[in-house]
């Protein structure tokens, strides 16, 4: 055990988990501020379930044994956590527990991340129950095609096989632009299109009702992307180091990409641009950072925030309601960054390989598209099959008249904003307690 | 006594506040609102998608005055709010049958 690379991993978990809280803030600011609330639960939410699950059996589904061709880990084999307590349970040279804290990170931010895409319309209750199948049936395989690696023994040989993305296919997928960002994205435009446009859509401006939270959102998303790539590193090394100033440069790029373009496009630089070149730009760089130089990271950052600024009125064109761009930012900005490694990775960054425009062909350009459509086809067809079964079972979406009055209201009983000092702060209402309580309340009120 | 109904442009206000101030009015409730006149809407893009916006933000002047001043406070009004652009706005007046000041009991135009 190294207790440097444990410290920094550890401390990397913190600041991954941060991240769901800070999506709350930057998705809460987007919406209007009738549905500030069911916006930020939905973040809350996939945290309270998928740290459960995680625990229970998902580690176990992504990190167990593989059960054959690198599609699944033993769901039961750590159940609980059941025999990585131990003092000399290693995963690499860190105790098995730091690392399943590390990955249940990521685990719950993925599924935060889809509900940018039903803003405005889902109920919390199947919401809750969508987000436990799909990081049970979606995530948590996904996660062990691609973070799972070969166990070795010391003379090379395959001892504890992995997942096929990592292993077989070798695509390069450092902290996760496919199985995070594509899986995410893919999952955005299923549940959209499973749920339908919100009333209004796309006739009125649904304009963010509040702009500072969604920079503090990025803000805190940024501070936590650190964590996410260089805590990836599972130590604390040169990996960690370049990985690290990859995730400020290429976001920084992307931020200038994304400006530049609305500037062209629509005349004016906009708040919301630059949080969302932001988001845009850690996406991208999420999966390249260990592949390529600094440079590449500001080109792979540059391209994908003008791409992602440009994708994001697809939807208008196809007509479905991505609320808050999760397809335009983390499907597109995944499967740029994700692709372009195949362009611009270099052998002078940790992972050690040539892209095409460093003389290394296209073999790395096929195995990173492969992975990325791979996981984009599987997480869409059963995120399509996941939110139907929602739908037609316990039914997934707020009555239109809840929608239009306050969803924050229907689905929790509470406002983000109370303002309004003679319907709220000076009710009429008197508290309705259970019986005793009140014999109590009168009791203490005659003194 | 006359209710004088001023829809304006919101950039106008100080002017107009302080040409009613100048002709002696003492009081006045403003109020934030939205409409169209012949201006209608216009069009606006955020985001890569074009809106239309119906209704514009206007500010609404209220002024309960004497029945003698509403000529040189019409005149006033539309002289300060005037920018020559569509969309300046109107101006109406409307018949006060009484006024009484809370606090006196004063009424007419004593409680101006």
């Amino acid at each position: 055990m190294d207790t440097g690379d444990t410290a920094w991993v550890l401390t990397s978990a913190a600041l991954v988990l941060l991240m769901t809280p800070g999506l709350a803030f930057f998705y809460g600011g987007m919406v209007r501020s009738k549905s500030v609330l069911n916006m930020m639960m939905m973040s809350l939410g996939a945290m309270a379930v998928v740290g459960v699950l995680w625990v229970l059996f998902g580690y176990s589904t992504a990190f167990g044994a593989d059960v054959g061709g690198g599609l699944l880990g033993k769901p039961f084999e750590f159940f609980g956590l059941d025999g990585l307590l131990a003092a000399d349970s290693l995963v690499g040279k860190l105790p098995s527990t730091v690392f399943v804290a590390f990955q249940a990170m990521f685990a719950i931010i993925t599924v935060a991340l889809i509900s940018g895409a039903i803003a405005d319309r889902a109920r919390f209750g199947p919401w809750l129950l969508f987000a436990g199948l799909w990081a049970t049936i979606v995530y948590f395989p996904v996660a062990h095609w691609v973070f799972d690696f070969d166990g070795k023994d010391e003379a090379g040989n395959v001892v504890d096989p992995g997942g096929w993305i990592a292993n077989k296919l070798l695509a390069i997928d450092f902290a996760g632009g496919t199985a995070v960002h594509i899986n995410a994205g893919a999952a955005g435009l299923a549940l959209a299109i499973v749920l339908g446009k919100r009333v209004g859509w796309p006739k009125e401006p649904m304009k963010p009702h509040s702009l500072p939270l969604v920079v503090l959102g990025a803000g805190l998303l940024w501070f936590g992307w650190f964590g996410f790539n260089a805590g990836s590193a599972l130590g604390a090394n040169g990996t960690a180091g370049v990985t690290f100033i990859n995730t400020l440069v290429a976001t920084c790029a992307a931020m200038l990409g994304w400006l530049l373009t609305e500037r062209i496009r629509d005349g004016k630089a906009t708040t919301l641009g630059a949080a969302s070149g932001v988001i845009a730009g850690l996406v991208a760089i999420t999966p390249a950072c260990s592949a390529v130089t600094p440079v590449g990271a500001i080109a792979i950052g540059a391209i994908t925030g003008v791409l992602c600024a440009l994708a994001v009125s697809l939807k208008y064109r196809f007509g479905f309601d991505d609320s808050l761009d999760v397809v335009g930012v983390h499907l597109v900005g995944g499967l740029s960054g994700t692709i372009l490694i195949g362009l611009f990775a270099s052998e002078a960054a940790p992972a050690k390989i040539n892209g095409l425009f460093y003389g290394g062909g296209v073999d790395q350009l096929w195995r990173q598209a492969v992975g990325a459509f791979a996981v984009l086809g599987y997480s869409f067809v059963l995120s399509l099959a996941l939110g139907y079964l929602v739908k037609f079972t316990v039914g997934f979406r707020a009555s239109e008249e809840a929608e239009v009055a306050s969803i924050d209201e229907a689905e929790h009983a509470e406002r983000a904003y109370e303002y309004g000092s003679l319907t709220s702060a000076r009710g009429t209402g008197k508290p309705s307690v259970a019986a005793g309580a009140t014999a109590v309340l009168e009791g203490s009120n005659k003194k | 006594m006359k209710l004088v109904t001023a829809i304006i442009k919101p950039f106008t206000l100080d002017d107009v506040k302080g040409a009613l101030e100048q002709l002696g009015v003492l009081g006045m409730t403003v109020s934030e609102v939205q409409g169209y006149g012949r201006q209608k809407g216009h069009t606006e893009v955020y985001r890569g998608a074009e809106y239309s916006v119906d209704f514009v933000p206007k500010i609404k002047i209220e002024v309960v005055i004497d029945d003698t001043a509403v000529e040189k406070v019409l005149e006033a009004v539309v002289e300060a709010a005037r920018t020559g652009k569509i969309g300046d706005g109107k101006v109406w007046v409307t018949s006060v049958d009484t006024v009484v000041r809370v606090r006196t009991g004063e009424r007419g135009s004593d409680a101006l």
